[in-house]
């Protein structure tokens, strides 16, 4: 199992240096490049003020070398300049120009520990990274306690008499759920739900059931520092519903199988209860295959969140992921593509672990 | 429940009819189908797959699924009528008053559950026993289906257990609350010869022990003569003979029961001098069966206008004979003591030169210890050693040995889909052991094919059988036109014996025999010289198995063709064979005429294979010989001989040699040779083990 789990953590790594460098590539074409010139420095910036500002900042060095800056494993860029008072000012990747010249570090990258700085907001991007991420891994807890239990609930009732009434109702009830895409339900709810004019709301708030105006808070700002049922629960029942379709119509459909299998009919012809039957011989054998999409449902929870967030203004990782491209800072988008690999891979570690566990039959000799 | 007083018959099952709704019909599966077992009494119910004989198990369990339902008749347990009981008593009386036994070990044991667990449920649902008291319970019976080191089973989960194993714990699971009636579906099909023989033998101990009544579901009729009293034979949904076994087997009442002892090899029939006699014909569907009598299209006492009038027919009794009765309008009138009409004798083709010839050919398999998490120690699986035969043109040699004896392997190698690892292969004295197929010239593919096992998966579902047939021709580059390969193929059809028509058939529309057939003609599109048949009736009903046999048989003689013919069915390989091989652990432990290798002197491993092979003749007296234990893994084969973990022979050889040293391979006479470190004196002593006594 140990050396499983290194192996695993050292394809991580590789496929996390792979993908940084693509996102690398992409974003120092030359005019992304131009187009980062111009916003930070001024729109209407002539061909060489764009070219200077770029040398200036190390921007124009061949690739290969600015990526191995970015890791940490080639000296840092730095620039000689006269200003205007004719003083030399040096400046460069790993130092301010106000740094005494004995602390001024020659490699700053990842591997020291330094993540960039992000031109959009004005900050260390580890910081920001780390900050959006615990908000958007608070969404998704939430999301995943109420949404895994759910599926797997309803997948499980509709899976174990397969054809019956409550099976046809509960799978029409899945279907329809992944069939709303999120900015449907969440406006729905908003309406219904977080409106003072329209929906229930006023009408609890007139029979006097609720103190403020509306039952839910249709803006989720504040759930970043301080969640509370009300202000957090639609964001989390809207991206709930979306995903729980998905995992239900999967255990449903591996529910079923089971229920089908031979060793169900040895059980029943044992005389064990209808009850027993389920919770007993076919739940474990159900789950093995929907663990598995599960799992997956994690990296796509921490991307797909993107609609969700802007929905209910809630500043987490997938808002941070569409402005970082949109204004094309470079280390932002470096940093968030190496957490997306991580969280990838290391979902999958703990989905192919969590499998030697439900399937008695991999086993680690 | 009154059940512990209770002594008239165990189950009554009278006039029960069995019907499956589907959308579009009904489907009756069984029809005024009528039995009782009595206490103590194991009955046999036989018949080919598709004739309701699992249906009626599961009606007796009251366990029909959704489409299923009893339309007529009665099934009483004990007095009561099954039929009228709650759920929740019929929970009481499953896998307490009536357990069940079935065909496939590792499907019908929960793969994510101790087998402990899988045990103690029964008697702590049934006898409201504590855990502790059903775990003493479980720790017993399984010493009883004598499993090694019951603890250390008890803890393991199914599938680290080998498929006899499994089916011991299967029986152990029916036997945990001593049910009254036992019912056993095909229980033995899954698993080798010799596993099956000590299982025979265990539920027969088992039921004479705790006095329990059985009924016997099996297609064999070997295996329902050495374990039941009374048979009941059914075919397409009806009982159609019923009676005690020496009644049905010496005086059978009804077409169907002697036709279809006919088609079985049973020692005495010979390819050719008394060649088997196929039923003619398919088995009806069961929406497409006959007015009248179900056999009648198929049967040889047929008449016209009697047999297919609209009456149904009913059960007759026999005039001798303890409660022997035949569903046959004519069985008094004919006269079963004609003997077959001999079907034409054939000419044996004359054997000619050696095509093949195996030089001490080795094939090793590393594998990973640990297959998902990867890790360091890897394993070899020794699959073939030093195997070394000779086969000549129009020769049947038949290579047996039960499942791991490394038979497969060397039919892969030889077809190329696997190198060698050592040795050679001489293909017309050309060495081919280490060509794969890719790399071999189309006339190599083409003379060396292969009929496979199972026929249902060996068809592309998906394209017709002309098409099918033609793209063989097309890869083996025969003909030169698509005009000249469709007549090519039409030839083939009608060398197989299938109507030309099939051509446009897709694979479904055809039974399991007549796919075999398509699968013969694909193997001999390439006028192959050299075929490797891999138990290529063994998934074909018995009435069938014999047409199948017969073909390949025929098409022999015609072509010329070595046939290489993998089983583990002796009766079938003792039939048609002119020389055999028996295999055992990679081994090849005895090779000779058929005749030398079925008669003494044996080497120790076929001695045991031939007393273990059902034979459906009740004249024949076999000596008894059960192997403890199962096949050892050839990841970890026992030091010397390979078969000295089983061989009762072990304590005849002095100095304990069997444990040390790989024993020789000896010539004892002409062509017959044995790896054996029994002496000749011992080996000359030997007695028959199959004697058919005096009549």
């Amino acid at each position: 199992m140990g050396t499983f789990i290194i192996r695993r953590l050292g394809q991580m790594l590789l496929t996390a240096l792979c993908l940084t460098f693509i996102v690398f590539f992409m974003t120092n074409l030359t005019p992304n490049l131009e187009k980062l010139a111009k916003t930070q420095g001024n729109f209407r910036m002539s061909d060489e003020a764009v070219n200077s500002w770029l040398s200036d900042r190390g921007y124009l060095a061949p690739l290969p070398y600015k990526f191995g800056q970015w890791v940490g494993v080639a000296p840092g860029w730095t620039n000689e300049k006269t200003d205007n008072v004719g003083q030399t000012v040096v400046t460069g990747r790993c130092f301010l120009a106000a740094t005494p010249v004995e602390d001024r570090a020659q490699f700053c990258g990842v591997l020291q520990g330094f993540w960039g700085y992000s031109s959009v907001f004005k900050t260390d991007v580890d910081a920001l990274v780390a900050k959006r991420l615990s908000a958007t891994g608070k969404l998704m807890g939430f999301v995943l306690l109420l949404m895994v239990p759910m599926a797997l609930i309803v997948g499980i009732l509709a899976g174990m008499r397969e054809g019956s009434n409550l099976d046809r109702t509960l799978s029409t009830f899945s279907i329809a759920s992944t069939a709303t895409p999120e900015y449907v339900s969440g406006v729905i709810f908003i309406a219904l739900l977080a409106s003072s004019k329209f929906g229930i709301s006023p009408i609890l708030a007139d029979w006097g059931w609720i103190d403020t105006k509306t039952l839910f808070l249709g803006s989720a700002k504040k759930a970043v520092d301080d969640a509370t049922f009300r202000n957090f629960f639609l964001p989390v029942l809207t991206i709930s519903l979306y995903g729980m379709g998905y995992i239900a119509r999967m255990t449903r459909a591996s529910m079923a199988e089971v229920m089908t299998a031979q060793y169900i009919r040895t059980a029943r012809l044992k005389g064990v209860s209808f009850r027993n039957v389920v919770m007993k011989h076919a739940l474990r054998n159900a789950l093995i295959a929907p663990f598995t999409v599960i799992m997956l449902q994690v990296p796509w929870l921490l991307n797909g969140v993107v609609i969700v967030e802007y929905l209910f203004a809630y500043d987490g990782f997938g808002r941070l992921l569409v402005e970082a491209a949109r204004g094309n800072d470079i280390e932002l988008l470096m940093a968030i593509s190496v957490v997306s690999v991580i969280l990838v891979l290391l979902t999958q570690l703990i989905s192919d672990i969590g499998y030697v566990f439900l399937n008695p039959r991999i086993r680690i000799s | 429940m009154a059940t512990q007083d209770y002594d008239g018959p165990i189950l009554e099952i009278e006039n029960l009819s069995i019907s499956f709704f589907t959308r579009l019909r009904e489907i009756p599966a069984v029809m005024d189908f009528s039995v009782t077992v009595q206490p103590g009494e194991a009955v046999g119910l036989v018949g080919e797959s598709g004739c309701g004989k699992s249906t009626v198990a599961l009606g007796v369990m009251q366990d029909l699924g959704k489409n299923g339902r009893v339309v007529g008749g009665t099934i009483k347990f004990k007095g009561q009528d099954l039929g009228q009981m709650t759920m929740e008593e019929l929970g009481n009386i499953r896998g307490c008053e009536i357990a069940m036994i079935y065909q496939e070990p590792m499907a019908s044991l929960n793969p994510a559950m101790r087998i402990g667990r899988q045990l103690m449920e029964v008697p702590m649902i049934h006898q409201d026993m504590s855990e502790t008291d059903a775990y003493q319970r479980a720790l017993q019976v399984v010493t009883d289906v004598k499993l090694p080191d019951p603890g250390r089973i008890l803890n393991s989960f199914p599938h680290q257990l080998s498929g006899g194993q499994q089916q011991r714990i299967v029986i152990a699971m029916a036997l945990m609350s001593e049910p009254s009636l036992l019912i056993l579906d095909e229980p033995t099909t899954a698993l080798d010869v010799t596993v099956e023989a000590a299982v025979v033998e265990l539920v027969k101990d088992l039921g004479k022990k705790y006095r329990t009544s059985m009924l016997f579901i099996s297609h064999n009729l070997g295996l329902v003569l050495e374990t039941c009293d009374r048979i009941c034979v059914m075919y397409s949904g009806e009982a159609v003979e019923t009676g005690r076994i020496e009644d049905v087997f010496d005086k059978m009442q009804h077409p169907y029961t002697q036709a279809l002892f006919r088609s079985i090899p049973l020692p005495g029939a010979d390819k050719n001098s008394r060649p088997l006699v196929a039923i003619p014909g398919n088995f009806p569907l069961p929406h497409e069966r006959p007015k009248g009598c179900n056999f009648g299209p198929r049967c040889d006492y047929f008449e016209e206008g009697r047999c297919n009038s609209n009456k149904a027919i009913p059960m007759a009794h026999v005039e001798h004979g303890d409660r022997h009765e035949s569903r046959c309008l004519k069985f008094a009138e004919i006269d079963w003591d004609t003997p077959v009409i001999e079907a034409e004798k054939k000419e044996k083709a004359a054997i000619g030169e050696v095509v093949l010839k195996i030089d001490n050919l080795k094939k090793y398999y590393e594998v990973a210890a640990n297959a998902i998490f990867g890790g360091g120690n890897k394993k070899v699986v020794k699959a073939n050693e030093t195997l070394s035969f000779e086969a000549r043109e129009s020769e049947t040699l038949a290579i047996v040995g039960e499942s791991g004896c490394g038979k497969s392997t060397f039919a892969k190698v030889l077809m190329g889909l696997e190198t060698a690892t050592d040795g050679e292969i001489l293909l017309d004295n050309k060495a081919v052991q280490n060509t794969a197929i890719e790399d071999r010239d189309t006339k190599t593919v083409a003379d060396v094919q292969m009929v496979f096992q199972n026929p249902f998966d060996t068809l592309n579902p998906s394209m017709t059988i002309g098409r099918q047939i033609i793209r063989a021709l097309e890869i083996f580059k025969v003909g030169n036109s698509e005009a000249e390969r469709r007549t090519r193929m039409l030839e083939l059809l009608d060398l197989v014996k299938l109507p030309r028509e099939f051509a446009d058939r897709m694979p479904r529309q055809l039974s399991g025999g007549q796919k075999q057939r398509v699968g013969i003609a694909r193997a001999f599109a390439g006028d192959a010289r050299i075929v490797v048949a891999d138990e290529p009736v063994s998934a074909l009903d018995v009435s069938v198995q014999a047409a199948v046999t017969d073909l390949l048989m025929d098409i022999q003689r015609e072509h010329k063709t070595t046939l290489l013919f993998i089983s583990h069915d002796l009766s079938i390989v003792r039939y048609l064979s002119d020389r055999v091989m028996v295999m055992y652990l990679g081994h090849v432990v005895e090779l000779g005429t058929t005749d030398q290798v079925f008669s003494p002197p044996y080497h120790p491993y076929t001695e045991a294979l031939l007393s273990a092979v059902p034979i459906a003749d009740t004249s024949v007296i076999k000596k008894h010989i059960v192997l403890e234990g199962d096949i050892p893994s050839a990841m970890n084969p026992p030091p010397g001989c390979p078969f000295q973990t089983r061989c009762g022979w072990k304590s005849k050889v002095s100095g304990g040699l069997c444990d040390i040293e790989m024993p020789p391979v000896r010539e004892i006479a002409d062509g017959h040779q044995v790896k054996c470190h029994l002496s000749d004196e011992e080996l000359a002593g030997m007695e028959a083990v199959i004697k058919i006594a005096a009549e």
